[in-house]
């Protein structure tokens, strides 16, 4: 039944890489010039992807939505990235990373691909220093390394708090060096409406330049989707306010399937909700985790006195005080997993501990850490997010804990690709987050600018030639053609209709309404009861949204009203999918807890026997429920075991 | 808390501009600048008005996206932060705030609040890299680099691009978002083998595309969200000085040959 063949080469799990790149076929210099491929976003996937495949001669045209490409959302993250380098000599390696990643990712990604992103780990770190990214050093000049979450080893590369931002200049950098070249053409303030297809391969996109409303065609001979993750099906995540999963989810209506769209991962230590105008939520990175210590009050009436104001944090005695994630997870502590981490804070919150105003906030506290090392070594390692903290909440963490909870973050789901990174469709590709490959249930702490460059850098350029040199006799393609004009018509018609819904509520509204369905019944916790209730909200929603959202001003004009239109009429079927998801789910892996499927001591309940496999869903359309396809997953090297941070 | 809102409103960039008076009520002071505007616009949407168009995306300070001039200064009146992390408890309950997009000859307006920002790019384009390919790369630990001379191209590296140094300067000048990129590749081993090509082609692509001269006013330094110091435009000079001196001493000894 399945169409399903992640095209894994054979052989030992270490040699498989090489022995792929041994094998694919290559694309001379001069045919290079002849090809012509898409790149849709420049975060760290596209920007690496687009840089790297101008330097080697293919015809680039590189899209964004943002004014500039330094601007995608990658440049927020800020803990670090992953390599097994074992610079700091306590036993990583290659096998090490992959392990943590399986295991961090609770079983339910693919072996080869997740031992090839540890093996190429290290050659980013490489390459990011020689474009002058300014890593964390030692005294002696050499590079230094921090621990993360999920992990025994130190293998956490860093800029301060802000090293998304200086990798993602290194890659933009790189990129800025192949426009100046003219190997990469770019498309900002574009919005990526759909993909064409020819013959069953992907030839092209339909674009709307956000400046102008111009609908405009653009062809290839390959197309690269990299525009990132879905968070924003939430409406409150840690994305950007311009996330969005329209082109990929343009591709899974052409037929690329779509995988495990209900993983997602709740990030633990973000800064609270605040009220009802709030429109996005911040991280505080999860390095703080290193230095911070979590805990609640141990005594209700400790949590009643805090509430009113009428003692401070400081003032609970430490034998009051409930570390939880200490006391739960001796082994790992403060640095367990985040889904792990996220759920602990919801139950404490659950239970009733939960501090700040409203209740739903737990302590990250710098006390101890303070004492130890010093204001000033705090300072050096998380000066910016303390900074930060106290420009969003007024108040120090130098001087009182920090208050944090839970919020979307990342999505490990997203378009199925085969070990060459390519979707369902021959010739469309996805790469970084926007994919469903590396990170199974749940991502571990900087893993996530480790993929996108990865798939960026090292992978894609190698895996699209195998690709393009079967491609080298096809000409350059007509925009003129039927396939074209069919998909801007189809585009055209369907921003009309956004517009003349004719409707009275601002689409802010109708994303705010989405964000809160899947928040209730499709966030931290789910069951099935929750999801059918979801199915139904969303489905009233959609039909809403058809004929009751509000667009002011033209479509022939510079009008962000008409970007977020489309965005949020792909997330509310998005978020129909992911909920039948979680349904067919039924057990607990990684970020995705089903409440029926708990140990008794709380934890996330795995069923191998059933539910060892990918679910990657096929558009069947508009009102007809989405086909399961079932990629099995097979474990060979890696024994599959509960997972303990005990 | 309730604001009077003076916003600059222009169709396009050919279009004439003008300030124009709006109402808000009920905020809260927790509320983001950004949050703010939203409940403009939400008003303005749902009574047939024309929402403001203005850029913003990250919200969290890192992006560069936001671009306010706002009572007089690029992102407001507190220092060191961002437009979309400025708070309302900024202000004064019954306060008028002027907002207006960044006025520079080279960020045209596109709409409203938003402005054309590519000359950065630009600039960029002409020699903010190091030309390393892909692959091919010695190991990371093959270089020591001073902690000093790392940890002072990180501050300079920060810049995020935002473009408040030119909106700051009297003169429109670039001089800091050059210098920061100029300085942060200049003072690593790795920048250091063009340096001397970087700053001239950088310069020179600054000087076409319509930037002004340095003001010497440290307005930019000032009003920079991420603290970019002006010592690197002093670096960026005598970088500049010495590659010039440089190939003019190349120029005589090739001729004298």
């Amino acid at each position: 039944m399945t169409r399903l063949n992640a095209r894994i080469p054979e052989g030992p799990l270490a040699e498989k890489w090489t022995a792929y790149k041994s094998g694919s076929k290559l694309v001379n210099p001069n045919n290079k010039r002849k090809l012509d491929i898409i790149v849709i976003g420049t975060g760290l996937a596209g920007a690496s992807a687009a840089a790297s495949l101008g330097q080697l001669g293919y015809n680039v045209k590189v899209f964004c939505y943002q004014d500039t490409p330094r601007r995608a959302h990658s440049i927020a993250a800020q803990g670090g990235i992953n390599a097994a380098k074992n610079y700091p000599n306590d036993g990583d390696s290659a096998y090490r990373l992959f392990y943590d990643t399986i295991k961090g990712g609770d079983y339910r990604a693919r072996e080869a691909n997740v031992y090839r992103l540890a093996q190429v780990s290290n050659q980013i770190i490489d390459l990011c220093v020689a474009q002058g990214v300014p890593f964390a050093r030692e005294y002696s000049g050499l590079l230094t390394n921090r621990s993360f979450g999920g992990a025994q080893v130190s293998r956490t590369f860093y800029a301060r708090g802000q090293t998304g931002q200086q990798l993602l200049l290194g890659a933009y950098s790189a990129l800025s060096r192949q426009i100046a070249a003219g190997t990469v053409k770019l498309y900002n303030r574009r919005d990526v409406l759909d993909m064409v297809l020819v013959d069953g391969k992907a030839r092209g996109i339909i674009a709307r330049n956000l400046v102008t409303g111009e609908i405009e065609r653009h062809a290839a001979h390959a197309v690269v989707l990299a525009n990132g993750g879905y968070g924003n099906v939430f409406f409150l995540s840690t994305n950007a306010m311009g996330s969005n999963v329209t082109p990929a989810w343009s591709a899974y209506r052409k037929g690329a399937m779509f995988a495990n769209p209900s993983f997602t991962q709740i990030h633990p230590t973000c800064i609270p909700v605040h009220g009802d105008a709030q429109s996005k939520l911040t991280l505080m990175s999860e390095s703080l985790r290193n230095d911070g210590r979590i805990w609640v009050p141990a005594k209700m009436k400790d949590v009643e006195k805090l509430r009113n104001k009428e003692i401070k944090p400081s003032d609970i005695a430490e034998a009051d005080r409930d570390y939880y994630l200490e006391r739960r997870y001796p082994a790992f502590g403060n640095l367990v997993p985040r889904d792990v981490a996220s759920r602990a804070a919801k139950e404490r919150c659950d239970a009733g501990f939960g501090v700040g105003s409203t209740g739903v906030a737990v302590f990250l506290d710098f006390a101890d850490a303070i004492k130890r090392k010093g204001h000033d070594a705090i300072d050096s390692l998380y000066g910016n997010l303390f900074q930060m903290y106290e420009q969003i909440v007024a108040e120090s963490p130098y001087e009182t804990p920090m208050m944090i909870y839970p919020a979307v973050h990342y999505t490990m789901g997203g378009l199925w690709v085969d070990y060459e990174l390519m979707t369902t469709i021959p010739g469309l590709y996805a790469i970084g987050e926007c994919n469903f490959s590396d990170h199974g249930a749940n991502r571990l702490g900087a893993s996530a600018l480790m993929q996108g460059l990865a798939d960026g850098y090292f992978v894609l350029p190698y895996t699209i030639g195998n690709y393009l040199a079967n491609e080298i006799h096809t000409p350059r393609f007509d925009t003129a053609s039927s396939e074209f004009n069919l998909a801007a018509q189809a585009v055209t018609d369907r921003l009309q209709q956004i517009k003349n819904s004719g409707g009275k509520e601002s689409v802010d509204n109708f994303h705010r309404r989405l964000g809160k369905i899947m928040w209730e019944y499709c966030g931290m916790a789910r069951n099935d009861a929750g999801l059918t209730e979801a199915l139904y909200q969303i489905t009233e929603l959609r039909h809403e949204y058809s004929r009751g959202v509000k667009i002011p001003g033209r479509l022939d004009e510079y009008n962000p009203e008409v970007e977020k239109a489309c965005r949020v009429a792909d997330f509310i079927e998005l978020g129909e999918l992911m909920v039948r998801d979680a349904q067919q789910r039924r057990e607990s892996c990684g970020g995705h807890f089903r409440e029926e499927y708990q140990t008794s001591e709380g934890e996330a309940l795995r069923n191998d026997d059933e539910f060892a496999f990918v679910g990657a869903w096929e558009y069947r359309g508009r009102d007809v429920a989405a086909e399961l396809h079932r990629e099995e997953l097979q474990f060979n090297e890696i024994k599959l075991s509960q997972r303990s941070y005990k | 808390m309730n604001f009077t809102l003076k916003i600059w409103r222009q169709k396009n960039v050919t279009a004439k501009g003008e300030m124009v008076s709006y109402d808000v009520s009920g905020i809260s002071p927790d509320s983001s600048f950004f949050e703010m505007l939203d409940t403009l616009n939400q008003k303005l949407i749902t009574t047939d008005g024309d929402p403001v168009a203005f850029d913003h995306d990250c919200r969290e300070g890192i992006c560069g996206t936001c671009s306010l001039y706002i009572n007089g200064r690029p992102h407001g009146p507190v220092k060191g932060v961002t437009t979309c992390q400025l708070h309302m408890r900024a202000f004064k309950d019954g306060d008028t705030i002027f907002i207006e997009p960044w006025r520079a000859k080279a960020f045209p307006v596109v709409r409203d609040l938003v402005v054309d920002r590519s000359a950065l790019d630009k600039i960029i384009q002409a020699g903010g890299y190091v030309s390393v390919n892909t692959g091919g790369v010695p190991d990371a630990n093959t270089i020591p680099v001073p902690k000093e001379k790392s940890d002072a191209a990180f501050d300079a590296a920060t810049c995020i691009g935002c473009g408040a140094c030119v909106a700051a300067c009297s003169n429109a000048a670039a001089m800091l978002f050059i210098g920061a990129k100029v300085s942060h590749l200049a003072l690593l081993p790795q920048g250091r083998v063009e340096a001397a090509k970087r700053v001239q082609n950088m310069v020179a692509c600054m000087d076409e595309l319509g930037f002004g001269n340095c003001s010497n006013t440290y307005a930019c330094e000032s009003d920079c969200p991420k603290g970019i110091s002006v010592t690197n435009i002093a670096r960026m000079n005598r970088e500049f000085l010495g590659a010039k001196l440089f190939s003019e001493k190349e120029k005589v000894i090739k001729e004298s040959l």
